[in-house]
């Protein structure tokens, strides 16, 4: 065996690791101009971005009449909703202002700033000039529900835990009833009045918090033992699956009048309502069925082994810990189902999609098709892209997929 | 050990298991049938009884596209099979061009040039969060029907001929000869088969893989070629004679017309769900883990050959089974095409509801042809998942 001596490249003095520092020149070379082929590939985009961008703010700045949005601000935000009785929505607002705070004042007691950020969106709206005061007052008061719940919350972050999660409970009844009306204290406003952005929402929310339970007896019936139970889930499943969404609200539209007795009548919205959560319940069972499978099989035996039955291990065992894995999942159902809310404009409801069509069949406004559908565009954005942001930092807060 | 009859049955879980399956079938067909009874008088006061009778009925009403002949003395059925096959033709052209565009857009998201990364995540976080029905509008009305009008048309080269009653391309129409050369076709067809087997146990035998589908393709090609040419000289008519597109009083004639609602269809289709494709696309390269791109370098593969033999087999099994769902989102969202008015079959079955009153009919029909796709498509890449899969040794 040869000996060899360790060779050695040890010159006395300690570097330090080196430092990645770029000036500007050095910045664009590794990013933009690192080889040939990339130079010519950004000098070709920068060419296609400057003859495609330049008219088109051009456009924005110049040629485009806001005006047609600015005129019809309340039917995109609420239709034909009555005028007096907007406060409703108003409350229904400030409601989840307080929730959130409280909730924000709950769980990221630390993020003080981006919370801070958050509550400027609302004084920002408060400071458009074309909008009437009684909003620029409400926008002001939504921010301090918010900063009232927050305050509670962080007064208080033991004792306030049970009274969020019951407001949370309860807000989407206190929605309805808020928005619908009660006998004799809230006048009853009939739901083919409801509208614009409130409508889109609306069904959003009503297709997810009442499709939820349905999903999760599917995804149970799916992943049951007994036979009749399990086909019948997977029939369910598989069929709505394979449909287009339009097709379910075509089929809502008119055959459900055909299957209630002839004494029950429904307008149009419930209609609609019924097919988005017939549809969405095949699409929470599947996403329930995902979060179960994540349970390793230790769990149920190990319920087993304590003598817990069947109902027992489902219920106290392994639902809570799959629906906590699958709540970033919901947010990305509800993301797309506050996107395909927009199919019911097909059948003729009057959500934000629908509402821009009535806004161009006004005389003055023809011809403004760029400007509404814009403008309709960037709102299902802002609010798509805010939620999609934070389920991702509700991914992270939750620690899903990490134990 | 304890014997079975000492259990007595209603502590049997077997048993009670099948009790609860009974009442669970009893109170679910209860359910069904109350609801059909429902329906059934409902529309027996109407006298609209359920049955197909009606699609041998006259329908008509016009169709504006029709890939099969069609005009409004025809039947209701055949009203039927042109809006499923409009719905077939845009989700296939659809396909192909979203998952072109959705590559494309994958890679350049993976790109190390900041201005094209940027770029691409840009149109991502654009397109993703925007509803399709809102973008078709766009397109629709936004875009293609904001064209010059036909007597200012703009003409590109070709004869192309852009205005807002869509665009029309230049053609082919067969001559003569066409259907001689669709018997030359075949032949390459079976040739370029004939060069991918043996070129593909060659491979098998000697360990070195040729390029089987650059080969086949070129055979394929080259008797394309060979067959024209062939007949131009021989026959003295080429198989498919120029027809382009020129305005006749206020319409165009010749050539390929597509309409501004087929175009607002189609690049809403396609740039809506490229976006998804690049992501899906982006996450099925990036799960090829770093150690296999540095072991086929220390082999001596070059950069090409790392990606093509290395990385895309093995992003492909990561990228199928998420780009299968695409597609089908794909096929099922062209329903959206009523919006702006092209006749698919959702457009076309609206249509013939409006004019018969026959709801559940056209509701059952429609469900089931959406859904018969569905389970294809589904189908063929469960096989073609099954066959790239990933063989465990």
């Amino acid at each position: 065996m040869m000996n060899r001596e360790p060779k050695q490249y040890d010159t006395g003095e300690v570097l330090p690791p080196p430092t990645e520092r770029y000036t500007v020149l050095g910045w664009l070379h590794k990013n933009l101009f690192s080889t040939w082929y990339y130079t010519i590939l950004t000098l070709v985009t920068l060419y296609v971005l400057y003859i495609v961008v330049k008219p088109t703010l051009n456009w924005a700045f110049t040629q485009a009449q806001w005006q047609v949005v600015v005129v019809n601000l309340r039917l995109f935000m609420v239709g034909q909703y009555p005028a007096d009785q907007v406060f409703r929505v108003w409350i229904a607002l400030h409601l989840l202002a307080f929730t959130a705070g409280m909730a924000w004042g709950i769980f990221f007691p630390r993020a003080r700033r981006i919370g801070a950020a958050i509550l400027l969106i609302p004084l920002l709206f408060a400071a458009l000039p074309f909008i009437s005061n009684f909003s620029r007052v409400n926008w002001v008061l939504f921010d301090v529900f918010a900063l009232l719940g927050w305050g509670l919350a962080i007064w208080r972050p033991q004792a306030m835990r049970r009274p969020l999660l019951v407001l949370i409970l309860a807000y989407f009844p206190i929605l309805i009833l808020l928005i619908y009306g009660i006998k004799p204290i809230l006048r009853i406003v009939k739901t083919n009045l409801w509208g614009g952005l409130m409508l889109t929402l609306l069904l959003a929310v009503v297709g997810i918090v009442i499709s939820f339970p349905i999903g999760i007896l599917l995804a149970l019936g799916r992943r049951s033992e007994l036979p009749i139970v399990k086909l019948f889930s997977v029939l369910y499943i598989e069929i709505i699956r394979g449909v287009p969404l339009v097709t379910v609200l075509f089929m809502a539209e008119l055959m459900l009048p055909l299957f209630l007795p002839p004494q029950i009548k429904i307008d149009n919205v419930i209609r609609a309502m019924a097919g988005i959560i017939i549809f969405e319940a095949a699409y929470m069972a599947e996403n329930v069925r995902g979060g179960l499978q994540a349970i390793p099989k230790g769990q149920y035996e190990a319920a087993w082994a304590l003598g817990l039955n069947g109902f027992q291990t489902t219920f106290y065992i392994i639902l809570p810990q799959a629906l906590r894995n699958v709540i970033p999942v919901l947010v990305n159902q509800f993301i797309s189902l506050f996107k395909d809310t927009t199919l019911v404009a097909i059948v003729g409801l009057l959500d934000l999609l629908g509402i821009a069509s009535t806004v161009l069949a006004q005389p003055e406004f023809i011809g403004r098709q760029r400007e509404v559908y814009l403008f309709i565009a960037l709102i299902y954005w802002v609010f798509s892209y805010a939620m999609s942001y934070a389920s991702r930092r509700l991914e992270v807060a939750l620690g899903v997929g990490e134990r | 050990m304890m014997k079975q009859a000492s259990v007595p049955f209603w502590r049997d879980e077997r048993v009670l298991a099948w009790i609860a399956q009974i009442v669970f079938l009893v109170v679910t067909v209860a359910f069904l049938w109350y609801l059909y009874h429902n329906m059934i008088t409902a529309l027996a006061e109407r006298g609209l009884l359920p049955s197909f009778h009606f699609l041998k009925l006259t329908a008509g009403f016009d169709i504006s596209q029709h890939l099969i002949p069609y005009d409004r003395s025809s039947t209701y059925g055949r009203a039927f099979i042109v809006g499923t096959l409009n719905t077939i033709e845009v989700s296939i052209l659809g396909i192909i061009f979203a998952t072109i565009l959705g590559i494309i857009i994958g890679v350049m998201r993976l790109s190390t040039n900041w201005l094209i990364n940027k770029l691409a995540s840009l149109y991502i976080e654009i397109i993703r969060n925007v509803p399709l029905l809102v973008l078709l509008v766009f397109w629709y009305t936004g875009v293609f029907l904001q064209l010059p009008r036909l007597k200012e048309a703009k003409f590109l080269p070709g004869p192309t001929i852009v205005s807002n009653r869509g665009i029309a391309m230049p053609w082919g129409k067969p001559t003569s000869t066409w259907h001689i050369y669709l018997y030359i076709l075949l032949v390459g067809f079976i040739l370029a088969a004939i060069v991918w087997w043996r070129l593909t146990l060659i491979g098998k035998r000697t360990g070195r893989m040729p390029l089987v589908s650059l080969w086949s393709t070129l055979t394929f090609l080259g008797v394309a070629a060979l067959g024209w040419i062939g007949l131009v000289i021989f026959a003295h008519q080429a198989p498919l004679a120029p027809d382009l597109p020129k305005i006749q009083g206020l319409s165009t004639v010749g050539g390929l017309e597509l309409s501004p609602e087929f175009l607002a269809l189609l690049s809403g289709l396609v740039f809506y769900t490229a976006a998804f494709i690049a992501e899906v696309v982006r996450a099925g390269i990036q799960s090829v883990s770093k150690g296999q791109v540095e072991a086929a370098r220390a082999l001596g593969l070059n950069g090409f050959q790392t990606f093509r033999l290395v990385v895309f087999p093995q992003a492909l099994r990561v990228i199928v089974p998420p780009l299968t769902s695409q597609y089908l989102n794909l096929a099922k969202n062209s329903s959206l095409a009523v919006f702006i008015g092209f006749p698919d079959l959702y457009s076309v079955a609206g249509t013939i509801h409006n004019q018969t009153g026959r709801a559940v009919e056209v509701t059952v029909l429609m469900m089931s042809i959406y859904l018969s796709f569905s389970l294809i498509t589904s189908a063929f890449m469960n096989w073609y998942n099954k066959k790239i899969r990933f063989v465990e040794r």
